[in-house]
């Protein structure tokens, strides 16, 4: 039996469609919509999940946007969704919009659709989800929990997902909890059920087993963080809440918790401190930095402004220490809740005075947690703080991604820190002596030696002993060195990634961070429109010789962004010997992560126009 | 600048316990002005980490920026320093002690650094109850910045410009007691008599010990009209009770005579001496301590001494359940879980 409307022209796909959940703020959806995104993981087939929502603890829209793709397109689409799960009765109109002519409404039809929102280009499914409820359970809070399983069940015979898969993930998601397992599967049959018996199911659009998931996994980039921090051995840490960041520190403490309990006595072998500001919570990790443990803080733009003064001290001063910046939009009340790439500047260039600041651009959970580990080794190596540019999306969103690895012979790198033993044998200790010509000096630690090796830390009022000193040739001295490490962290920070056809194709790209993930789509896009592009993932600053490079041999380079400002561009013109003319900017500013279109719509009209000014001239 | 003072050692100078002399505790030569309260503080400094014998390189000297801020300069040349950010000693103090828990955490600071900008921070680390003596040396103007009133100053004080405090004073120590340090005293750096000892109960005490130092301003704060110049305080000290510490081993000879004395013990056994000038003072109550400081602050008088003392009390790393081995001590088998915790980890994303 069937009630929907047939059309000729519906949707048809398999493993290539979006599903939209339009939901309300804190109704308990967030744990089923997961539930189907990995159900379709564990179907062996490519997906992504993006959470959009506000910043609203309760009570406004949020939508779940999952793309299943088995090319390993896995950028936001954008546009029109084929089949949108509509929840929220404030957004119905929108959510109606927003299904591709041809698609898909799955909606709670215990209340009728408002007639003059009615599409007719689309098909209806509807389910009596609240009246299912209402008859179930007599628990208000379990009528309002169940609603979403029950359309993850359904979905499951509209989309054909095994229903085994779903069972075992809620075997799996209750574990320790078992009394949950039999109501949530319970619940999964009633939508299951429903669907079968009252529509035609499977849909034109639906899954197919496939095995392209192999080693990858599915996870967001600040648990990523966060554990990739107590890998590389952090142990102090002090931090201020604010969204998207809170979550790596949250992450990292749990961890902690499992696996940084001291057998023998069962305390702790690290210590978070929940300071009073932002400032205080740098001031922290740079203290401990300072005392040779390995710190962190984790923050997101506004905690960026206020840490800038300590990010200068701690330049100047050659303090170790990592600072995560999950990067979002615009002020406190902007659009804190939304994703951007626009603190590029702010943290390269962070701070008063002559400062330049390491920063690494993880693209995904994987190098999330590669990099904070690294990120560890490397503020020890340099003596610097390092910046880890996360955003938003990265961070608060479940991506696809390499499984995590760690060799275990790998040794932390501390960098140059004399022993009681070595000060012996040195004659005279020099803090800030650049004996071995890398800009990196020798730094000792507090209680190290009884007669040797102290010194007071300051600024730059300082001599190569460390002595007190406001000479302007000393200071232009340690300006100079500083400059020198910069040089030397060049070639210890990681190399960018670059695919190049043979011959060398005529347009380059460049892009970092989250910004990759559109970037395979946007290449056969524009290969079908004949166009090949060589391109480059920065990873890091300061930036590898290897960078300018690849501007120099391609005749136009795009440096491909989600800023307003074109941020990296500005970067790269200031810091590289380059013909800043080659360089194009696509950037994106809308707090959503950057799609396809967007960067192949961009490049296309540029080049078109670059042409036809040409051809006018 | 500062200076390299002579090495020369007198080979019948007095040593410690740890065969060290006075001097092996000195600082560099001080840059600050002649007749500078704070240079006095240095000094009782140096006097009391001698007779405390604590080892010099064992102590890690935190400061933010000021003239008080550079005094650390002048004292403990073996210990490492750390000069900071303006009103942030606190907070790099946090993360040295949590780094280490094995030094001894010596805070330098100003009015204007702790009672201003810094009054969050402050604020904060003596809620956090850290492990350290954090003094503050309180001239009632900014030195550094050439005599610009400070918060501390009395209301209605003038400073050398003339320029007159029209709001009403933060006391750092009835801020301490209320926000639950456990303890607190005021001092006056011309009066080693009382400040030595006091260094060296703070030192002892394990926990959060504040000192708050009167500390006149020679260039912008010592004209008879401040209630922080050397006369005005001179002749307005009263002096509630001050501690001793006094060694499992050894029993000490009191200098201040007067009055009555009470012993305190401490975790280790040793005894904390406290002298009271007023027979009637408790050292035990934070509230009346908080009334005593405003009432002697109405007639005009500053109250200086141990206002507060809680023997037992825990500190951060206590309430943290810290691991007793320094964090920065632990190698890289103890903080990384390695490849095979990961695999299980994996497994949980798929
Ligand atoms: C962020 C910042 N703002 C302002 C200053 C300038 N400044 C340096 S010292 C100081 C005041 C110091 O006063 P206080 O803490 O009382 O120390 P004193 O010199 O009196 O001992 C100020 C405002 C600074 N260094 N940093
Ligand atoms: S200006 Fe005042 S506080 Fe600074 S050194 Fe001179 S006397 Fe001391
Ligand atoms: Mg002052």
């Amino acid at each position: 039996m069937t009630n929907s409307i047939n059309y000729n022209s519906s949707c048809t796909a398999i493993n290539d469609f979006v599903v939209r959940f339009a939901n309300t703020n804190g109704t308990g959806s967030a744990s089923a919509n997961n539930m189907f995104a990995k159900s379709i993981l564990r179907m062996g087939i490519p997906v992504s999940a993006k959470n959009i929502f506000p910043s609203n603890i309760q009570g406004m829209p949020t939508w779940y946007e999952v793309r299943i793709n088995e090319n390993n397109f896995l950028a936001r689409r954008g546009g029109q969704s084929e089949l949108v799960v509509a929840m929220n009765a404030q957004s119905i109109k929108e959510d109606i919009t927003s299904v591709k002519s041809g698609g898909f409404l799955l909606y709670d039809s215990s209340k009728q659709l408002i007639q003059e929102y009615i599409r007719n280009d689309i098909e209806y499914l509807g389910i009596p989800i609240s009246a299912i409820c209402q008859k179930e359970y007599t628990d208000p809070r379990q009528r309002q929990l169940f609603k979403n399983v029950i359309y993850v069940g359904a979905l499951a015979a509209f989309l054909n997902i095994e229903f085994e898969v779903l069972k075992s993930l809620v075997a799996d998601q209750f574990k320790g909890k078992e009394k949950l397992i039999t109501p949530n599967i319970y619940a999964l049959e009633l939508g299951y059920q429903y669907a079968n018996h009252h529509f035609s199911c499977p849909l034109s659009i639906k899954v197919e087993r496939r095995d392209l998931i192999k080693n990858r996994i599915m996870v967001d980039g600040n648990t990523a963080t966060g554990l990739g921090a107590v890998y590389g051995g952090a142990t102090v840490v002090g931090w201020y809440p604010i969204t998207p960041s809170t979550s790596v520190i949250e992450k990292f403490a749990s961890y902690c918790d499992r696996l940084r309990i001291d057998p023998a006595s069962g305390k702790k072998n690290y210590a978070l401190v929940q300071a009073e500001d932002e400032l205080a919570a740098i001031g922290i990790a740079i203290g401990a930095g300072w005392n040779g443990a390995r710190a962190f803080t984790a923050t997101s733009g506004p905690g960026i402004s206020l840490m800038s003064e300590f990010l200068g001290l701690a330049y100047f001063a050659e303090i170790p220490m990592v600072l995560v910046n999950v990067q979002r939009a615009g002020p406190s009340t902007g659009m804190p809740t939304r994703t951007q790439q626009s603190d590029v500047l702010a943290c390269a260039y962070a701070s008063h005075g002559d400062t330049k600041q390491i920063l690494l651009f993880p693209e995904s959970p994987c190098e999330c947690f590669e990099f904070a580990a690294l990120a560890f080794d490397l503020a020890d190596q340099l003596q610097t703080p390092v910046i880890i540019m996360s955003d938003l999306d990265l961070g608060m969103n479940d991506h696809l991604t390499d499984e995590f690895m760690w060799d275990d012979k790998k040794e932390y790198n501390l960098g140059k820190v004399l022993s009681a033993k070595q000060l012996d044998d040195i004659e005279r200790y020099g803090r800030y002596l650049d004996s071995d010509n890398d800009g990196i000096c020798y730094r000792t630690l507090p209680g190290t030696h009884p007669d040797k090796g102290s010194f007071f830390t300051r600024g730059t009022s300082r001599d190569e002993y460390a002595v007190y000193t406001e000479k302007s040739e000393d200071y232009v001295k340690n300006m100079k060195r500083l400059e020198k490490k910069f040089a030397t962290a060049s070639n210890i920070v990681p190399k960018p990634e670059i695919n190049q056809t043979k011959p060398l194709a005529k347009t380059g790209l460049i892009f970092f961070g989250t910004s990759s993930h559109a970037i395979n789509e946007a290449q056969s896009q524009l290969q079908e429109q004949g166009l090949t592009v060589d391109t480059l993932r920065v990873k890091a600053f300061p930036f590898h010789q290897s960078i300018e490079q690849f501007i120099e041999k391609h005749n136009n380079v795009f440096i491909i962004e989600q800023n307003r400002d074109a941020q990296m561009k500005s970067l790269l013109s200031n810091e590289l010997s380059i013909d800043p003319n080659k360089l194009l900017s696509i950037a994106n500013c809308d707090g959503l992560p950057l799609t396809s279109h967007y960067i192949v719509d961009g490049i296309l009209s540029q080049l078109s126009e670059q042409l036809s000014s040409k051809q006018a001239g | 600048m500062s200076f390299e003072k002579s090495k020369f050692h007198h080979p019948r100078l007095a040593v410690n316990d740890l065969g060290l002399t006075y001097r092996d505790y000195e600082g560099s030569l001080s840059t600050l002005c002649a007749g500078c309260g704070h240079d006095a503080i240095s000094s009782a400094v140096v006097q009391a980490c001698y007779e405390l014998s604590i080892e010099p390189h064992k102590v890690a000297k935190m400061s933010g920026i000021g003239c008080s801020s550079k005094s650390p300069t002048y004292f403990l040349n073996k210990a490492h320093g750390f000069n900071s950010v303006h009103g942030r000693m606190p907070s790099v103090a946090t993360g040295a002690n949590l780094a280490n828990r094995d030094l001894t955490y010596i805070g330098m600071s100003g009015d204007g650094d702790s009672a201003s900008i810094g009054m969050g921070q402050f604020a904060h680390v003596v809620r956090r109850q850290l492990d350290m003596l954090y003094m503050v040396a309180n001239n009632g103007v900014y030195g550094l910045t050439k005599g610009q009133l400070a918060a501390t100053s009395d209301k209605g004080a003038k400073n050398k410009a003339g320029e007159q405090s029209l709001f009403t004073d933060i006391d750092l120590c009835v801020m301490a007691l209320q926000l639950g340090a456990t303890f607190v005293a005021r001092s006056f750096s011309g009066d080693k008599k009382q400040l030595v000892p006091l260094i060296k109960a703070a030192l002892s005490h394990q926990g959060f010990a504040f000192i708050d130092i009167v500390s006149p301003c020679v260039t912008f704060n010592n004209q008879p009209t401040s209630t922080r110049s050397y006369d005005y305080v001179h002749e307005h000290v009263t002096t509630a009770a001050i501690a001793d510490y006094v060694p499992v081993k050894k029993e000490i000879t009191s200098e201040v005579a007067d009055g009555e004395s009470e012993d305190i013990c401490l975790h280790d056994g040793s005894l904390m001496r406290i002298h009271k000038l007023d027979k009637k003072y408790q050292t035990t109550d934070a509230m009346q301590a908080i009334v005593d400081i405003e009432r002697h602050k109405k007639q005009g008088e500053i109250l200086t001494g141990l206002f507060y003392l809680e023997p037992t009390c825990s500190h951060f790393h206590e309430m943290n359940n810290t691991n007793d081995t320094p964090l920065n001590k632990l190698n890289q088998d103890a903080l990384c879980p390695g490849s095979r915790v990961l695999t299980g980890i994996n497994n949980s994303f798929r």
